[in-house]
């Protein structure tokens, strides 16, 4: 995905064990943050066709 | 390599007439020039459509997958380290092939051939590192190393790696190639120049799948383009959908492609997908030190757990 031109820091890989909420929480939270820094993705999106 | 054709008739015609095969694979001359074709021989007395020249760069590998039959088939190295891809992967059995191997000196790439030439191309003649382009306004003479397939000016296999006959003697390998400076150019630019080369490189893209069937890789039954019940990709001319198709059938490739440029060498409008092909190559190589089809015996990298397994992409 990177090699592709996506931005590394949206693509995020965690191995959490379902005992570990405060981790999962801690992730999730550096996922948002890092992700909100890079503001909205304008690569690999395709727009849905327009129906009247 | 022209000498070759010889060699490969004869071993085709005992095998055939000793029955130890039921048909041999190999290539006989195309209908136009520089594209020699796949032909399966079932005959003995028919080995003489059999052909061996610096045009046979498709990769043969892909007519074995599921056969039931005894199969002669001629292989150059790549050929032949995407037979042994098979054999892993359950595709054919190894006791089912007889294998003709054929070192190799590197494929022809018929667009250089043409720019070249700059004029309608009506012949090409090869005298080992010489080649001769025949145009309506005469003889060109050109070193092979100027007209060869990328993948082979990078070629680091050249000779079979399993064979039941070779036709000659095995050709010195080449050494001290960087193989992956180009990878290397498109993997220090920045987010966005890298999305906008591969926004161009991938815009001719008609989907015609011409690279998909003439990879040996690409042999599941329904492929997921194809496939409506999940439809997966959709099927329009829409980039995205382009860009899905070429990084998705590169990864299925991931850790099996051996870059015999057989997708590359396919493609009408002369996309070089191969710079997806190789940088997952390029990885597999640098993760696990693997590269695909060197032996029978080992399970490719993507089909086994070891512990040292890089994992710094996990947080």
């Amino acid at each position: 995905m990177t090699y592709m031109g996506v931005e590394p820091d949206r693509l995020h890989f965690s191995w959490i064990s379902s005992a570990e909420s405060t981790k999962f929480v801690e992730v999730v939270k550096e996922i948002t943050d890092r992700v909100k820094a890079l503001g909205p993705n304008t690569h690999f999106i395709k727009e849905q066709a327009k129906v009247a | 390599m022209v000498e070759y054709t010889e060699k490969i008739r004869e071993i085709a015609a005992q095998l055939l007439k000793q029955c130890q095969v039921d048909m041999v694979i190999g290539f006989r001359r195309g209908s136009q020039v520089m594209m020699n074709e796949p032909c399966m021989v079932k005959r003995a007395d028919a080995v003489d459509s059999l052909v061996w020249d610096s045009h046979c760069g498709i990769n043969l590998a892909n007519y074995i997958t599921g056969r039931t039959e005894k199969i002669g088939i001629v292989a150059k190295g790549c050929d032949s380290r995407n037979i042994v891809t098979h054999i892993v992967e359950n595709k054919i059995k190894r006791d089912q092939l007889v294998i003709i191997g054929v070192p190799c000196t590197g494929m022809i790439d018929k667009r250089k051939v043409a720019a070249m030439a700059g004029a309608e191309v009506l012949a090409v003649g090869e005298d080992g590192d010489k080649i001769t382009i025949q145009t309506p306004q005469g003889e060109m003479f050109v070193d092979k190393i100027d007209v060869m397939q990328q993948n082979c000016s990078l070629c680091v296999h050249r000779n079979p790696v399993i064979h039941d006959f070779m036709v000659a003697e095995p050709v010195a390998e080449q050494t001290d190639i960087d193989r992956y400076a180009d990878i290397r150019h498109i993997e220090e630019m920045s987010d966005s120049d890298r999305w906008n080369f591969f926004e161009d490189l991938l815009s001719p893209c008609i989907r015609c799948y011409a690279c998909r069937n003439a990879c040996p890789l690409c042999y599941c039954p329904t492929c997921f383009v194809d496939e409506a019940k999940p439809q997966w990709v959709d099927k329009g001319q829409d980039a995205i959908d382009i860009r899905s198709f070429h990084f998705l059938r590169a990864y299925h490739c991931a850790g099996r492609c051996t870059d015999c440029g057989a997708c590359e060498r396919a493609c009408p409008v002369g996309i070089n997908m191969r710079l997806l092909t190789r940088k997952l190559e390029k990885d597999c190589f640098a993760q696990w030190q693997w590269e695909a089809g060197m032996s029978e015996s080992t399970r490719p990298a993507l089909d086994v757990y070891r512990p040292d397994d890089p994992q710094d992409f996990i947080r």
